[in-house]
Protein backbone atom coordinates (compact mmCIF):
# COMPACT_ATOMS: atom_id res chain seq x y z
CA UNK A 1 0.00 0.00 0.00
CA UNK A 2 2.69 2.54 1.26
CA UNK A 3 4.56 1.50 -2.52
CA UNK A 4 0.98 2.46 -4.21
CA UNK A 5 0.86 5.65 -2.49
CA UNK A 6 4.47 6.49 -3.27
CA UNK A 7 3.67 5.69 -7.04
CA UNK A 8 0.80 7.72 -6.73
CA UNK A 9 2.34 10.76 -5.34
CA UNK A 10 5.09 10.82 -7.75
CA UNK A 11 3.01 10.50 -10.53
CA UNK A 12 1.06 13.42 -8.97
CA UNK A 13 4.06 15.52 -9.15
CA UNK A 14 5.22 14.42 -12.65
CA UNK A 15 1.47 14.89 -13.87
CA UNK A 16 1.85 18.98 -12.25
CA UNK A 17 4.90 19.52 -14.02
CA UNK A 18 3.12 17.62 -17.26
CA UNK A 19 0.41 20.10 -16.85
CA UNK A 20 2.32 23.10 -16.32
CA UNK A 21 4.27 22.90 -19.30
CA UNK A 22 1.05 21.66 -21.37
CA UNK A 23 -1.31 24.91 -20.66
CA UNK A 24 1.68 26.26 -22.47
CA UNK A 25 1.09 24.34 -25.28
CA UNK A 26 -2.88 24.52 -25.27
CA UNK A 27 -3.12 27.93 -24.67
CA UNK A 28 -1.83 29.14 -27.47
CA UNK A 29 -3.14 26.38 -29.56
CA UNK A 30 -6.75 28.00 -28.13
CA UNK A 31 -5.94 30.95 -29.49
CA UNK A 32 -3.81 30.62 -32.94
CA UNK A 33 -4.10 26.88 -33.30
CA UNK A 34 -0.80 26.77 -33.45
CA UNK A 35 1.39 23.81 -31.90
CA UNK A 36 4.17 25.71 -30.92
CA UNK A 37 6.97 23.53 -30.97
CA UNK A 38 9.32 25.71 -29.58
CA UNK A 39 7.76 25.51 -26.12
CA UNK A 40 9.60 22.65 -24.65
CA UNK A 41 12.75 25.21 -25.43
CA UNK A 42 11.33 27.82 -23.27
CA UNK A 43 11.42 25.34 -20.71
CA UNK A 44 15.27 24.38 -21.08
CA UNK A 45 15.82 28.42 -21.57
CA UNK A 46 13.98 28.74 -18.18
CA UNK A 47 16.11 26.07 -16.07
CA UNK A 48 19.51 27.14 -17.37
CA UNK A 49 18.54 31.01 -16.45
CA UNK A 50 17.61 29.57 -12.86
CA UNK A 51 21.02 27.65 -12.86
CA UNK A 52 22.71 30.85 -13.78
CA UNK A 53 21.53 32.78 -11.32
CA UNK A 54 21.17 30.29 -8.71
CA UNK A 55 25.14 29.94 -9.14
CA UNK A 56 25.73 33.92 -9.00
CA UNK A 57 23.42 34.17 -5.97
CA UNK A 58 25.21 31.15 -4.11
CA UNK A 59 28.30 33.16 -4.48
CA UNK A 60 27.19 36.00 -2.92
CA UNK A 61 26.06 34.07 -0.21
CA UNK A 62 22.59 34.21 -0.31
CA UNK A 63 19.92 31.82 1.84
CA UNK A 64 18.45 28.50 -0.28
CA UNK A 65 14.81 29.80 -0.03
CA UNK A 66 16.00 32.96 -1.36
CA UNK A 67 17.98 32.23 -4.21
CA UNK A 68 14.84 29.35 -5.33
CA UNK A 69 12.23 32.61 -5.56
CA UNK A 70 15.35 35.14 -7.06
CA UNK A 71 15.96 32.23 -9.86
CA UNK A 72 12.47 31.16 -10.43
CA UNK A 73 11.36 35.42 -11.01
CA UNK A 74 14.75 35.57 -13.66
CA UNK A 75 13.99 32.75 -15.18
CA UNK A 76 10.48 33.19 -15.22
CA UNK A 77 10.98 36.76 -16.74
CA UNK A 78 13.65 35.69 -19.26
CA UNK A 79 11.51 32.80 -20.84
CA UNK A 80 8.85 35.39 -20.73
CA UNK A 81 11.06 37.43 -22.95
CA UNK A 82 12.13 34.49 -24.90
CA UNK A 83 8.59 33.62 -25.66
CA UNK A 84 7.49 36.62 -26.80
CA UNK A 85 10.18 37.19 -29.15
CA UNK A 86 9.47 33.63 -30.97
CA UNK A 87 5.89 34.40 -31.67
CA UNK A 88 7.17 38.17 -33.01
CA UNK A 89 9.70 36.37 -35.18
CA UNK A 90 8.53 33.30 -36.08
CA UNK A 91 4.83 33.06 -35.78
CA UNK A 92 3.19 36.64 -36.56
CA UNK A 93 4.81 37.06 -39.95
CA UNK A 94 3.17 33.79 -40.63
CA UNK A 95 -0.13 34.72 -39.32
CA UNK A 96 -2.45 34.25 -42.70
CA UNK A 97 -0.09 31.90 -44.40
CA UNK A 98 -1.19 28.43 -44.92
CA UNK A 99 -1.32 26.34 -41.72
CA UNK A 100 1.79 24.30 -42.10
CA UNK A 101 3.98 27.16 -42.47
CA UNK A 102 4.15 28.31 -39.01
CA UNK A 103 4.23 24.67 -38.14
CA UNK A 104 7.61 24.62 -39.87
CA UNK A 105 9.15 27.68 -38.60
CA UNK A 106 7.91 26.06 -34.85
CA UNK A 107 9.98 23.12 -35.65
CA UNK A 108 12.87 25.20 -36.81
CA UNK A 109 12.95 27.32 -34.27
CA UNK A 110 12.28 24.80 -31.30
CA UNK A 111 15.77 23.43 -33.42
CA UNK A 112 17.66 26.42 -33.56
CA UNK A 113 16.81 27.20 -29.97
CA UNK A 114 18.13 23.73 -28.27
CA UNK A 115 21.53 24.09 -30.82
CA UNK A 116 21.74 27.74 -29.66
CA UNK A 117 21.87 26.27 -25.78
CA UNK A 118 23.99 23.50 -26.69
CA UNK A 119 26.54 25.88 -28.31
CA UNK A 120 26.06 28.93 -25.64
CA UNK A 121 26.29 26.30 -22.51
CA UNK A 122 27.76 22.79 -22.79
CA UNK A 123 26.41 18.97 -23.99
CA UNK A 124 27.34 17.66 -21.03
CA UNK A 125 25.11 17.27 -17.78
CA UNK A 126 25.48 20.57 -15.65
CA UNK A 127 24.65 19.36 -11.98
CA UNK A 128 21.56 21.84 -10.68
CA UNK A 129 21.03 22.78 -7.17
CA UNK A 130 18.49 21.32 -5.06
CA UNK A 131 16.89 24.75 -4.25
CA UNK A 132 13.88 23.36 -1.95
CA UNK A 133 15.09 23.56 1.88
CA UNK A 134 14.12 20.03 3.76
CA UNK A 135 11.17 21.05 5.60
CA UNK A 136 11.63 19.88 8.87
CA UNK A 137 7.23 18.60 9.22
CA UNK A 138 8.31 16.54 6.14
CA UNK A 139 11.05 14.55 7.88
CA UNK A 140 8.58 11.23 8.16
CA UNK A 141 7.29 11.19 5.19
CA UNK A 142 10.43 11.79 3.16
CA UNK A 143 10.86 7.96 1.99
CA UNK A 144 7.54 8.31 -0.04
CA UNK A 145 7.22 11.49 -1.07
CA UNK A 146 10.41 14.27 -0.49
CA UNK A 147 10.03 18.23 0.21
CA UNK A 148 10.69 19.38 -3.43
CA UNK A 149 7.48 17.11 -4.32
CA UNK A 150 5.56 18.49 -2.37
CA UNK A 151 7.02 22.18 -3.22
CA UNK A 152 6.40 21.23 -6.88
CA UNK A 153 2.72 20.15 -6.29
CA UNK A 154 1.85 23.36 -3.85
CA UNK A 155 3.91 25.64 -6.58
CA UNK A 156 1.95 24.27 -9.56
CA UNK A 157 -1.25 24.38 -7.76
CA UNK A 158 -1.67 27.65 -6.77
CA UNK A 159 -0.29 28.48 -10.03
CA UNK A 160 -3.24 26.89 -11.52
CA UNK A 161 -5.90 28.08 -9.67
CA UNK A 162 -3.96 31.75 -10.21
CA UNK A 163 -4.31 31.14 -13.90
CA UNK A 164 -8.14 30.07 -13.78
CA UNK A 165 -9.18 32.86 -11.44
CA UNK A 166 -7.22 35.38 -14.02
CA UNK A 167 -8.73 33.24 -16.98
CA UNK A 168 -12.48 33.36 -15.44
CA UNK A 169 -12.78 36.60 -14.10
CA UNK A 170 -10.24 39.04 -15.71
CA UNK A 171 -10.88 41.36 -18.39
CA UNK A 172 -7.75 39.76 -20.43
CA UNK A 173 -9.01 36.58 -19.21
CA UNK A 174 -12.32 37.15 -20.72
CA UNK A 175 -10.98 38.95 -23.80
CA UNK A 176 -8.61 36.08 -24.47
CA UNK A 177 -11.43 33.40 -24.16
CA UNK A 178 -13.66 35.95 -26.75
CA UNK A 179 -10.45 35.24 -28.91
CA UNK A 180 -9.96 31.72 -28.92
CA UNK A 181 -13.60 31.25 -29.67
CA UNK A 182 -14.31 33.71 -32.33
CA UNK A 183 -11.00 35.73 -33.37
CA UNK A 184 -12.68 37.85 -35.82
CA UNK A 185 -15.48 38.80 -33.47
CA UNK A 186 -13.11 39.47 -30.76
CA UNK A 187 -11.48 42.29 -33.53
CA UNK A 188 -15.02 43.44 -34.03
CA UNK A 189 -15.82 44.46 -30.33
CA UNK A 190 -12.48 45.93 -30.12
CA UNK A 191 -9.56 43.41 -29.20
CA UNK A 192 -6.56 44.09 -30.14
CA UNK A 193 -5.69 40.02 -31.05
CA UNK A 194 -2.03 40.55 -31.49
CA UNK A 195 -1.35 41.89 -27.95
CA UNK A 196 -3.51 39.33 -27.19
CA UNK A 197 -1.59 36.29 -28.61
CA UNK A 198 1.40 38.38 -26.93
CA UNK A 199 -0.02 37.97 -23.47
CA UNK A 200 -0.83 34.25 -24.57
CA UNK A 201 2.95 33.68 -25.30
CA UNK A 202 4.00 35.33 -22.27
CA UNK A 203 1.85 33.38 -19.69
CA UNK A 204 2.42 30.18 -21.61
CA UNK A 205 6.23 30.46 -21.27
CA UNK A 206 6.17 31.68 -17.90
CA UNK A 207 4.55 28.56 -16.68
CA UNK A 208 7.07 26.64 -18.67
CA UNK A 209 9.68 28.36 -16.64
CA UNK A 210 8.64 27.52 -13.63
CA UNK A 211 8.11 24.42 -14.63
CA UNK A 212 11.86 23.95 -15.72
CA UNK A 213 13.17 25.31 -12.63
CA UNK A 214 10.75 23.02 -10.69
CA UNK A 215 11.92 19.76 -11.99
CA UNK A 216 15.57 20.78 -12.76
CA UNK A 217 15.78 21.16 -8.41
CA UNK A 218 14.17 17.99 -8.24
CA UNK A 219 16.28 15.79 -10.55
CA UNK A 220 19.29 17.62 -9.85
CA UNK A 221 20.40 17.99 -13.74
CA UNK A 222 20.07 19.59 -16.47
CA UNK A 223 21.13 19.69 -20.09
CA UNK A 224 19.97 21.24 -23.34
CA UNK A 225 17.75 18.41 -24.53
CA UNK A 226 15.64 18.35 -21.58
CA UNK A 227 12.82 20.84 -23.09
CA UNK A 228 12.50 17.92 -25.78
CA UNK A 229 11.28 15.44 -23.72
CA UNK A 230 9.44 17.24 -21.67
CA UNK A 231 7.87 19.03 -23.89
CA UNK A 232 6.91 16.12 -26.23
CA UNK A 233 5.53 14.98 -23.09
CA UNK A 234 3.70 17.85 -22.21
CA UNK A 235 2.14 18.14 -25.80
CA UNK A 236 0.92 14.50 -25.63
CA UNK A 237 -0.89 15.58 -21.77
CA UNK A 238 -2.39 18.46 -23.97
CA UNK A 239 -3.95 16.52 -26.68
CA UNK A 240 -4.93 13.45 -24.13
CA UNK A 241 -6.81 16.28 -21.83
CA UNK A 242 -7.99 17.91 -25.37
CA UNK A 243 -5.63 20.41 -26.83
CA UNK A 244 -6.96 23.90 -26.75
CA UNK A 245 -9.01 22.91 -23.15
CA UNK A 246 -7.56 24.69 -20.12
CA UNK A 247 -8.92 22.06 -17.77
CA UNK A 248 -8.19 19.26 -20.13
CA UNK A 249 -4.33 20.08 -20.44
CA UNK A 250 -4.75 19.75 -16.52
CA UNK A 251 -6.46 16.27 -16.43
CA UNK A 252 -3.72 14.83 -19.32
CA UNK A 253 -0.83 16.00 -17.25
CA UNK A 254 -1.83 14.55 -14.43
CA UNK A 255 -3.30 10.76 -16.08
CA UNK A 256 -0.09 11.03 -18.13
CA UNK A 257 1.94 11.58 -14.98
CA UNK A 258 0.36 8.76 -12.83
CA UNK A 259 0.37 6.38 -16.28
CA UNK A 260 4.09 6.73 -16.14
CA UNK A 261 4.52 6.71 -12.26
CA UNK A 262 2.67 3.34 -12.11
CA UNK A 263 4.33 1.74 -15.53
CA UNK A 264 7.51 2.59 -13.89
CA UNK A 265 6.42 0.91 -10.49
CA UNK A 266 5.16 -2.04 -11.02
CA UNK A 267 6.44 -2.65 -14.58
CA UNK A 268 9.56 -1.09 -15.52
CA UNK A 269 11.26 1.68 -16.03
CA UNK A 270 12.32 1.07 -19.24
CA UNK A 271 8.29 0.93 -20.27
CA UNK A 272 7.16 4.15 -19.18
CA UNK A 273 7.76 6.25 -22.32
CA UNK A 274 5.66 2.78 -24.17
CA UNK A 275 2.77 3.25 -21.73
CA UNK A 276 2.76 7.06 -21.89
CA UNK A 277 2.63 6.96 -25.95
CA UNK A 278 -0.11 3.98 -26.00
CA UNK A 279 -2.54 5.85 -23.97
CA UNK A 280 -1.93 8.42 -26.35
CA UNK A 281 -2.90 6.01 -29.32
CA UNK A 282 -5.67 4.71 -27.84
CA UNK A 283 -6.99 8.00 -26.91
CA UNK A 284 -6.44 9.26 -29.92
CA UNK A 285 -8.56 5.90 -31.99
CA UNK A 286 -11.65 6.36 -29.50
CA UNK A 287 -11.71 9.84 -28.47
CA UNK A 288 -10.07 11.96 -30.92
CA UNK A 289 -11.04 15.46 -29.53
CA UNK A 290 -9.06 13.99 -26.47
CA UNK A 291 -10.54 13.49 -22.80
CA UNK A 292 -12.37 17.19 -22.53
CA UNK A 293 -12.06 18.08 -26.44
CA UNK A 294 -15.08 19.23 -28.32
CA UNK A 295 -14.99 18.40 -31.66
CA UNK A 296 -15.86 21.95 -33.16
CA UNK A 297 -19.86 22.23 -34.62
CA UNK A 298 -21.41 25.06 -35.26
CA UNK A 299 -24.86 26.71 -35.26
CA UNK A 300 -25.51 29.09 -38.17
CA UNK B 1 -20.59 61.04 -41.02
CA UNK B 2 -19.11 58.14 -43.08
CA UNK B 3 -17.79 58.23 -46.50
CA UNK B 4 -16.20 55.43 -49.03
CA UNK B 5 -14.23 57.03 -51.66
CA UNK B 6 -13.42 54.51 -54.61
CA UNK B 7 -12.61 51.84 -52.57
CA UNK B 8 -10.87 48.58 -53.70
CA UNK B 9 -11.12 45.46 -51.42
CA UNK B 10 -9.01 42.48 -52.98
CA UNK B 11 -8.74 38.69 -51.51
CA UNK B 12 -6.04 37.72 -53.16
CA UNK B 13 -6.42 38.07 -56.79
CA UNK B 14 -10.33 38.31 -56.61
CA UNK B 15 -11.31 42.04 -56.59
CA UNK B 16 -14.60 42.23 -53.97
CA UNK B 17 -14.86 45.74 -54.22
CA UNK B 18 -14.18 47.71 -57.65
CA UNK B 19 -14.48 51.49 -56.79
CA UNK B 20 -17.20 51.82 -54.25
CA UNK B 21 -18.35 55.15 -53.16
CA UNK B 22 -21.01 55.33 -50.01
CA UNK B 23 -22.03 58.05 -48.32
CA UNK B 24 -23.88 58.40 -44.79
CA UNK B 25 -25.16 60.90 -43.04
CA UNK B 26 -25.04 61.45 -39.12
CA UNK B 27 -28.62 60.17 -37.87
CA UNK B 28 -30.26 58.16 -40.73
CA UNK B 29 -31.11 54.44 -41.64
CA UNK B 30 -29.03 53.83 -44.85
CA UNK B 31 -28.80 50.47 -46.64
CA UNK B 32 -27.25 48.10 -49.27
CA UNK B 33 -28.96 45.79 -51.18
CA UNK B 34 -27.64 43.44 -53.49
CA UNK B 35 -27.88 39.45 -54.11
CA UNK B 36 -25.59 37.36 -52.95
CA UNK B 37 -21.65 37.76 -53.73
CA UNK B 38 -22.51 41.23 -54.27
CA UNK B 39 -19.86 42.61 -52.30
CA UNK B 40 -21.86 43.68 -49.55
CA UNK B 41 -20.05 42.20 -46.30
CA UNK B 42 -16.80 43.16 -47.78
CA UNK B 43 -18.14 47.06 -47.96
CA UNK B 44 -18.35 46.58 -44.10
CA UNK B 45 -15.57 44.55 -43.30
CA UNK B 46 -13.57 47.17 -44.89
CA UNK B 47 -15.34 49.88 -42.75
CA UNK B 48 -14.54 47.97 -39.33
CA UNK B 49 -11.12 47.53 -40.98
CA UNK B 50 -10.97 43.52 -40.94
CA UNK B 51 -10.37 43.54 -44.38
CA UNK B 52 -8.71 46.99 -45.50
CA UNK B 53 -8.86 48.39 -49.09
CA UNK B 54 -6.43 48.10 -51.34
CA UNK B 55 -6.99 51.41 -52.38
CA UNK B 56 -9.16 54.54 -52.10
CA UNK B 57 -10.20 56.12 -48.86
CA UNK B 58 -12.94 55.62 -45.79
CA UNK B 59 -13.72 58.90 -43.81
CA UNK B 60 -15.21 58.61 -40.61
CA UNK B 61 -16.03 62.15 -39.09
CA UNK B 62 -13.62 63.53 -41.99
CA UNK B 63 -10.77 61.54 -40.89
CA UNK B 64 -9.38 58.69 -42.70
CA UNK B 65 -9.51 54.86 -41.00
CA UNK B 66 -9.17 52.63 -43.73
CA UNK B 67 -5.21 52.38 -42.83
CA UNK B 68 -6.75 52.20 -39.20
CA UNK B 69 -6.47 48.73 -37.14
CA UNK B 70 -10.34 47.04 -36.49
CA UNK B 71 -9.93 47.92 -32.30
CA UNK B 72 -8.92 50.92 -32.94
CA UNK B 73 -12.26 51.87 -35.62
CA UNK B 74 -14.40 50.75 -32.72
CA UNK B 75 -12.81 52.93 -30.21
CA UNK B 76 -13.76 55.87 -32.83
CA UNK B 77 -17.55 54.55 -31.92
CA UNK B 78 -18.12 52.07 -35.59
CA UNK B 79 -19.55 48.58 -34.06
CA UNK B 80 -20.73 45.90 -36.54
CA UNK B 81 -23.17 43.27 -36.12
CA UNK B 82 -21.65 40.98 -38.53
CA UNK B 83 -23.39 38.42 -40.42
CA UNK B 84 -24.07 35.52 -38.93
CA UNK B 85 -24.17 36.84 -35.45
CA UNK B 86 -21.38 35.55 -34.67
CA UNK B 87 -21.78 35.00 -30.35
CA UNK B 88 -19.23 33.98 -28.68
CA UNK B 89 -20.47 30.48 -27.94
CA UNK B 90 -18.84 29.73 -24.48
CA UNK B 91 -18.96 33.11 -23.32
CA UNK B 92 -22.03 34.08 -20.97
CA UNK B 93 -24.61 36.19 -22.39
CA UNK B 94 -23.58 38.74 -19.56
CA UNK B 95 -20.02 38.13 -20.89
CA UNK B 96 -20.71 38.22 -24.34
CA UNK B 97 -22.41 41.95 -23.34
CA UNK B 98 -19.34 42.44 -21.59
CA UNK B 99 -17.30 41.99 -24.70
CA UNK B 100 -19.03 44.27 -26.36
CA UNK B 101 -17.95 47.34 -23.57
CA UNK B 102 -14.41 45.89 -23.64
CA UNK B 103 -12.61 48.90 -24.48
CA UNK B 104 -15.06 51.36 -21.54
CA UNK B 105 -13.95 51.80 -18.59
CA UNK B 106 -17.02 53.43 -17.31
CA UNK B 107 -18.85 50.93 -14.84
CA UNK B 108 -21.76 52.96 -14.04
CA UNK B 109 -22.06 53.39 -17.77
CA UNK B 110 -21.64 49.66 -18.73
CA UNK B 111 -24.12 48.73 -16.26
CA UNK B 112 -26.90 51.29 -17.33
CA UNK B 113 -26.54 49.93 -20.75
CA UNK B 114 -26.79 46.52 -19.78
CA UNK B 115 -30.37 47.60 -18.56
CA UNK B 116 -31.06 49.29 -21.83
CA UNK B 117 -30.77 46.53 -23.98
CA UNK B 118 -32.80 44.39 -21.70
CA UNK B 119 -35.15 46.74 -21.73
CA UNK B 120 -35.33 46.17 -25.31
CA UNK B 121 -34.70 42.78 -25.59
CA UNK B 122 -36.20 41.78 -22.22
CA UNK B 123 -35.79 37.71 -22.88
CA UNK B 124 -31.70 38.44 -22.60
CA UNK B 125 -32.51 39.61 -18.70
CA UNK B 126 -33.91 35.79 -18.41
CA UNK B 127 -30.87 34.02 -20.20
CA UNK B 128 -28.29 36.25 -18.43
CA UNK B 129 -26.33 33.37 -17.58
CA UNK B 130 -26.58 31.12 -20.34
CA UNK B 131 -23.42 30.37 -22.58
CA UNK B 132 -24.57 32.12 -25.99
CA UNK B 133 -24.35 28.88 -27.94
CA UNK B 134 -27.28 27.31 -26.50
CA UNK B 135 -29.23 30.82 -27.64
CA UNK B 136 -32.11 30.51 -30.83
CA UNK B 137 -31.06 32.16 -33.53
CA UNK B 138 -33.60 34.65 -32.72
CA UNK B 139 -31.79 35.44 -28.93
CA UNK B 140 -28.88 35.52 -30.23
CA UNK B 141 -29.46 38.06 -32.77
CA UNK B 142 -30.56 40.24 -30.34
CA UNK B 143 -27.62 39.51 -28.04
CA UNK B 144 -25.34 40.54 -31.49
CA UNK B 145 -27.12 44.18 -31.42
CA UNK B 146 -27.19 44.35 -27.70
CA UNK B 147 -23.30 43.70 -27.37
CA UNK B 148 -22.78 45.71 -30.85
CA UNK B 149 -24.87 48.72 -28.67
CA UNK B 150 -22.38 47.99 -25.02
CA UNK B 151 -19.79 49.87 -27.58
CA UNK B 152 -22.26 53.11 -27.52
CA UNK B 153 -21.36 53.10 -30.94
CA UNK B 154 -21.81 56.73 -33.17
CA UNK B 155 -22.46 54.48 -36.34
CA UNK B 156 -23.88 51.02 -36.13
CA UNK B 157 -23.56 48.81 -39.01
CA UNK B 158 -25.68 45.76 -39.20
CA UNK B 159 -25.15 42.81 -41.43
CA UNK B 160 -28.30 40.86 -42.56
CA UNK B 161 -29.90 41.07 -39.24
CA UNK B 162 -32.54 39.16 -40.44
CA UNK B 163 -31.40 36.35 -42.43
CA UNK B 164 -32.85 32.42 -41.26
CA UNK B 165 -35.01 34.05 -38.57
CA UNK B 166 -38.96 33.91 -38.57
CA UNK B 167 -41.09 36.86 -39.80
CA UNK B 168 -42.37 38.13 -36.30
CA UNK B 169 -38.87 37.98 -34.62
CA UNK B 170 -37.68 40.11 -38.01
CA UNK B 171 -40.58 42.51 -37.38
CA UNK B 172 -39.49 42.46 -33.85
CA UNK B 173 -35.90 43.05 -34.55
CA UNK B 174 -36.73 45.94 -37.02
CA UNK B 175 -38.32 47.78 -34.94
CA UNK B 176 -35.59 47.82 -32.32
CA UNK B 177 -33.10 49.11 -35.06
CA UNK B 178 -35.93 51.94 -35.79
CA UNK B 179 -36.14 52.44 -32.21
CA UNK B 180 -32.18 52.71 -31.81
CA UNK B 181 -31.89 55.23 -34.20
CA UNK B 182 -34.66 57.61 -33.12
CA UNK B 183 -34.14 57.32 -29.72
CA UNK B 184 -30.02 56.58 -29.20
CA UNK B 185 -29.66 58.55 -32.28
CA UNK B 186 -27.51 55.57 -33.78
CA UNK B 187 -26.67 56.66 -37.39
CA UNK B 188 -27.79 53.09 -39.13
CA UNK B 189 -25.92 51.29 -41.68
CA UNK B 190 -28.01 48.17 -42.79
CA UNK B 191 -26.92 45.72 -45.42
CA UNK B 192 -30.08 43.19 -46.22
CA UNK B 193 -31.23 40.86 -48.83
CA UNK B 194 -34.36 41.34 -47.84
CA UNK B 195 -34.66 44.65 -49.88
CA UNK B 196 -38.38 45.15 -49.08
CA UNK B 197 -37.70 45.02 -45.33
CA UNK B 198 -34.33 47.24 -45.76
CA UNK B 199 -36.01 50.14 -48.04
CA UNK B 200 -38.84 50.01 -45.57
CA UNK B 201 -37.22 51.10 -42.47
CA UNK B 202 -34.39 53.13 -44.49
CA UNK B 203 -34.06 56.52 -45.23
CA UNK B 204 -31.82 56.11 -48.55
CA UNK B 205 -30.68 53.01 -50.11
CA UNK B 206 -27.51 51.91 -52.02
CA UNK B 207 -27.85 49.01 -54.49
CA UNK B 208 -25.19 46.76 -55.31
CA UNK B 209 -23.97 44.55 -57.73
CA UNK B 210 -20.43 42.99 -58.89
CA UNK B 211 -18.75 44.88 -56.25
CA UNK B 212 -20.43 48.37 -57.56
CA UNK B 213 -22.99 51.15 -56.65
CA UNK B 214 -25.58 50.47 -59.52
CA UNK B 215 -27.73 52.78 -57.65
CA UNK B 216 -28.75 55.28 -55.38
CA UNK B 217 -31.86 57.34 -54.26
CA UNK B 218 -34.34 57.44 -51.36
CA UNK B 219 -35.93 54.40 -50.24
CA UNK B 220 -38.73 55.02 -51.05
CA UNK B 221 -37.82 55.98 -54.84
CA UNK B 222 -36.16 52.79 -54.70
CA UNK B 223 -39.21 50.84 -53.52
CA UNK B 224 -41.17 52.16 -56.71
CA UNK B 225 -38.26 51.31 -59.07
CA UNK B 226 -39.00 49.54 -61.77
CA UNK B 227 -35.47 47.80 -62.16
CA UNK B 228 -35.27 47.42 -58.22
CA UNK B 229 -38.56 46.24 -57.85
CA UNK B 230 -37.79 43.18 -60.83
CA UNK B 231 -34.36 42.27 -59.27
CA UNK B 232 -34.96 42.65 -55.80
CA UNK B 233 -38.16 42.89 -54.61
CA UNK B 234 -39.62 40.39 -56.54
CA UNK B 235 -42.46 42.21 -58.16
Amino acid sequence: MEYFIQLFLGGLTRGSIYALIALGYTMVYGIIELINFAHGEIYTIGAFTALITASVLTLYGFNEISILILASLVAVIYSSAYGFTIEKIAYKPLRHAPRLSPLISAIGMSVFLQNYVLLAQTSDFLPFPGLVPEFQFMKKYEHIFSSTELMIFLTTSVVMIILTLVIKFTKIGKAMRATAQDRKMAMLVGVDVNRIVSITFIIGSALAAIGGVLIASHIGQINFYIGFIAGIKAFTAAVLGGIGSIPGAVLGGFILGWTESFATGYVSSDYEDVFAFALLVLILIFRPAGILGKSKAQKV
Amino acid sequence: MLKLVNVKTFYGNIQALKGVNIEVREGEIITLIGSNGAGKTTTLMSISGITPPGSGEILFMDQPIHNVSPDKIVSLGISQVPEGRHIFPQLTVMENLHMGAFLRTDKDGIADDIEYVFGLFPILTERRNQAGGTLSGGEQQMLAISRALMARPRLLLLDEPSLGLAPKIVRQIFDIIRKINSEQKTTIFLVEQNANLALQVANRGYVMENGRIVLEDYADRLLSNEAVKKAYLGL
